[in-house]
């Protein structure tokens, strides 16, 4: 892109509202990757994340593997990072089959829009892609309750290469479009979508369509298939800008909004009753809802003025956006110095994703 | 996009004996689910209990 293409595209949004904080993606440049670090997932038939914000759903189980950075191809130009996907086998789409990799945006983000309302503005979503199969790949826009979408297509020209997408979409007049802490709106690229799910590309229909019927390759169809995407930016405004890239710290803090991993280390509890000490744990960014919490790994507990240190089973018992009630089931002392145990370090998980 | 395997569900209370959150067995995975309309995992379980795939067992 020209320096007077890229001043005029910036002229552009902002008259569109904004010069920082334009891209309402989060994460899009795939660097944080809090649950797995990089490493491999084959994916089962749920929602499953890997890099952080950017989940996969499958309805069927292990016929596709996920990673950051799967398989080491070098980025594009100003990225360091991608996420990755291949095909674990040459399987069939089912008619009832869906297969995609998603992004949600929360509806205090995306209530700039204006959806729903005789005001709604258009919206450009821009990315890079790489694939190892070439066509017309399909995708679609979402609202919460998965009764507006609007399908949409991107060809990719040349197999292997690094190829960059912009889709301007017409903001949406009708229906209902989240402004609070849920969905505001969900933005899906077809890996492998069976018929029941395919629409028409570029206009908005009354029903949950995942991929354009015009968007005809199959990821998981061919046994190998690599695609890889990274640089995802979606914008107010009919036009694509630069990738805004920001900071780590900055990209981070975003993400804990919707997933956050922390531990105790000599955290104090205090006892309740004869079984029972509570102990709180403060999340370090406030969640988008209360967090459904997993606790990993093994825990251990010294009493006040108790040497030796006795293995606990460590509950949640009560759960806010700023912060949880633990609870352990131990003895005869007044309070208690929990921490992570052995052999596997203990972890607490917090998901408030989308 | 959620649909979850829940294979289990069970009321867990606050000190004063509320409901405070649900201990939950989702996609194979031991979790606290609070009582928060917004938590996806929430939202899910009260879809399968609506639709009679699921019943949440009161607390110990």
């Amino acid at each position: 892109m020209s320096k007077a293409r890229g001043l005029a595209d910036l002229g552009n949004a902002f008259d569109d509202g904004a010069l920082s904080n334009r891209n309402l993606i989060i994460n899009g440049g795939m660097v944080i990757d809090q649950r797995n670090g990089g490493s491999a997932v084959t994916l089962t038939a749920a929602e499953v994340f890997i890099a952080d914000r950017w989940p996969v759903y499958e309805t069927q189980t292990s016929v596709l593997s996920g990673q950051q950075n799967q398989g080491s191809v070098t980025p594009p130009d100003g990225f360091s990072n991608y996420m990755g996907y291949t095909s674990l086998a040459a399987s069939t789409v089912s008619a009832n089959n869906i297969h995609i990799f998603f992004h949600n945006i929360e509806g205090y983000n995306f209530a700039q829009a204006g959806w729903g309302t005789a005001n709604a503005k258009p919206v450009t979503l821009s990315f890079w892609v790489r694939c190892s199969l070439t066509g017309s790949f399909g995708g679609s826009f979402v609202n919460h309750d998965q009764n507006r979408s609007y399908p949409f297509t991107y060809t990719v020209s040349a197999a292997n290469t690094w190829e960059y997408k912009t889709i301007t979409v017409a903001g949406d007049t009708a229906g209902t479009w989240k402004t609070n802490n849920q969905r505001g709106l969900n933005i899906n690229w077809s890996l492998g979508t069976g018929s029941d799910y395919e629409g028409a590309e570029g206009a908005w229909v009354a029903s949950n369509k995942f991929s354009a019927a015009e968007g005809t390759v199959d990821l998981i169809g061919t046994s190998g298939a690599t695609w890889q995407i990274t640089g995802v930016q979606l914008e107010v405004g009919d036009t694509a800008t630069p990738f805004e890239h920001r900071s780590y710290g900055d990209e981070l803090q975003r993400c804990k909004r919707f997933f956050e991993v922390t531990t105790l280390n000599d955290h104090t509890f205090s006892k309740y009753n004869s079984n029972s000490a509570y102990g709180n744990v403060s999340w370090e960014v406030e969640k988008r809802s209360a967090p459904t919490l997993t606790l990993t790994g093994d825990w251990k507990a010294y009493g006040s003025g108790q040497g030796a240190a006795s293995v606990v089973n460590l509950y949640a018992q009560h759960e806010d956006t700023g912060s949880a009630r633990l609870q352990i089931d131990n003895g005869s002392y007044s309070s208690y110095f929990v921490r992570q145990g052995t052999p596997t370090a203990g972890l607490i998980l917090a998901d408030a994703e989308l | 996009m959620d649909n979850m395997n829940i294979t289990s569900a069970q009321y867990t209370t606050d000190m004063e004996g509320n409901n405070a959150s649900i201990k939950a067995t989702i996609d194979g995975t031991e979790m606290s689910v609070p009582l928060d309309p917004a938590n996806r995992h929430y939202a899910e379980i009260l879809r399968q209990v609506e639709a009679g795939e699921l019943t949440i067992a009161e607390a110990d």
